[in-house]
């Protein structure tokens, strides 16, 4: 990469970050009519924070970042969030979704103009969009059309709409779970970087023990359903200062997936002697 | 021990059949072809059957003397203004009961009561409603492209990934934006396939209403000279309805690849 396209890119992050909002999770509980998928679950996470949520499959992780979204409301309790948000925050909270959620008619550069349109003047929407697809590396993809992108590009155009409009707190449901393990490692460390620079405040839904310590400021451990907090790991160590093979990271990934599994075990045990 | 030797035969292909403008116009040209010989050859009688050759002269003349475009040009009014009342109605009829609980199984429950009746048989009701003019077939074309109209956009709507609606959501798009940035478009194939139905339902019905009730139009010339048995002209008059079929399908070919080259 030029020093050119990295100033560029470092002027685009810089100009990403926005002031990060604290979002605080109060005694929420939520049932799929009678089945209970959250109980009482409290949580904070602070500006500029990356929560990240790990849980044995069906505890409740997607739910409770719909929940946290405004996306579902819950059936008892509340999300409350605080902070001042940049003048230019077009939409505080904000989603990166699983399969992308990308519009198949329009283009790369349509996709992510497509959250600015009607909020902003056309020579702003222009500038901005180019200015994300910059920071995620899509700018020769600009007209491309979904279909013609892998999976990981894909991927980065739904980060680059969600940078778009200048979040206060980014919500990412299991971002990379639909791409293939080398491209998944590729994005996570542009995921790292971008969260970094940006400074938004972050929730984090995955599967994957190696993302969540990569990028978990706290990682919540959800219980199997219905979902409750088990525990909260803090990891101090700075984003930029984390390696794939840090043996104390290893070690929490290693202490995360035992309670992860334990919980499935015993799961399995209650179904077996469950009366039939 | 039964054993395995040789070569793994192959197993695939097959299932994937693939056009040919090619032998399809070869198809039709050679059947032509057949008919025109049996003709020729006395085979058929050309006064219950004319060949083709006489089709086309009677074509030719109806051209010439411009007996055609009086008749055509009437109906291709009313099935411009039928199909174009029919469709619009329809499309937001169909938006709205994808869209909105409170017009969702009132509207359908209309549409399921009134879809299965053969338009047709409401001709005589249109002519005394709205009078032997031009209302009655104009209704009866609308309404025949109406029904269909509603059921493709609903469906067309229904089938829109939620996951999109909650991404516009999440992103507090406004509802007018949602539909008609990513429910209309997405929706676009499902109602762009309804017009291919509507327009053949059009033409059918545009024929019926013109021999019930019409002095000028296709469907009347057409039963004029079945009434004489003027064979030549009521088979050239069969011809055009075929051109007009296919003109059709062919603008809403070019229409769904210039609305949906994305795909």
């Amino acid at each position: 990469m030029s020093l050119g396209a990295r100033d560029t890119m470092a002027a685009a992050s810089r100009d990403m970050a926005g002031a990060g909002l604290r979002l605080a999770v109060e005694a929420v509980s939520h049932a799929y009519g009678a089945l209970p998928a959250l109980d009482a679950i409290t949580l904070t996470a602070e500006p500029g924070e990356v929560m990240v949520l790990v849980g044995p499959s069906g505890c409740g992780k997607s739910t409770l970042l719909g929940i946290m979204g405004g996306l579902l409301t819950p059936d008892m309790g509340s999300v409350r969030c605080a902070g001042a948000i940049s003048a230019d925050c077009l939409n505080p909270l904000t989603y990166v979704f699983q399969d992308f959620s990308l519009l198949p008619w329009r283009t790369v550069a349509g996709n992510v103009a497509l959250v600015l349109e009607g909020r902003l003047p056309r020579s702003a929407v222009a500038d901005r969009v180019t200015q994300v697809l910059t920071l995620t590396g899509l700018s020769d993809f600009a007209q491309a059309l979904p279909r013609q992108l892998s999976g990981g590009m894909r991927q980065r155009v739904g980060i680059a709409r969600a940078l778009a409009v200048r979040p206060a707190c980014l919500l990412l449901d299991e971002p990379l779970s639909a791409l293939d393990a080398q491209t998944r490692d590729l994005l996570l460390e542009e995921l790292a970087r971008i969260i970094l620079t940006a400074g938004t405040t972050t929730i984090y839904v995955t599967h994957n023990l190696a993302e969540a310590v990569r990028l978990g400021h706290q990682i919540v451990v959800l219980s199997r359903r219905p979902g409750r907090v088990r525990d909260i790991i803090r990891v101090e160590r700075p984003l930029d200062q984390r390696a794939a093979a840090d043996p104390d990271l290893l070690a929490i990934e290693q202490r995360v997936w035992r309670m992860i599994r334990d919980d499935a075990a015993e799961a399995d045990r209650e179904r077996l002697h469950a009366p039939s | 021990m039964p054993r395995l030797d040789g070569r793994v035969p192959f197993r695939g292909g097959g299932f994937a059949p693939k056009d040919s403008a090619w032998t399809a116009a070869t198809t039709l040209i050679g059947l032509i072809a057949l008919w025109q010989a049996a003709a020729s050859a006395g085979l058929i009688r050309t006064l219950f059957l004319p060949a083709p050759l006489a089709i086309g002269k009677a074509l030719w003349s109806l051209t010439v003397s411009g007996v055609l475009w009086q008749n055509l040009s009437v109906s291709l009014v009313r099935l411009g203004i039928g199909w174009i009342a029919g469709t619009v109605l329809g499309i937001g009829m169909g938006l709205a009961v994808g869209l909105f609980s409170a017009t969702r199984s009132p509207v359908m429950a209309v549409v399921a009561a009134l879809f299965p009746i053969p338009k047709i048989a409401l001709v005589p009701l249109f002519i005394i409603w709205f009078g032997i003019g031009e209302g009655s077939k104009i209704v009866t074309l609308a309404a025949g492209v109406f029904f269909p109209t509603v059921i493709a956009t609903a469906g067309g709507v229904d089938n829109v990934p939620r996951g999109l609606i909650r991404m516009g959501q999440s992103f507090g798009l406004s509802q007018a934006a949602i539909i008609r940035k990513i429910v209309l478009p997405a929706a676009l194939p499902a109602i762009l396939s309804g017009f291919r139905v509507t327009a053949s339902i059009a033409i059918v019905l545009l024929v019926a209403a013109e021999m019930i009730g019409a002095e000028k139009g296709i469907g009347a010339f057409v039963l004029q000279a079945g009434n004489l048995y003027d064979t030549d002209n009521l088979l050239a008059g069969i011809v055009v309805l075929s051109l007009l079929g296919l003109l059709v399908s062919w603008v809403i070919g070019r229409l769904e690849r210039a609305l949906l080259n994305w795909r």
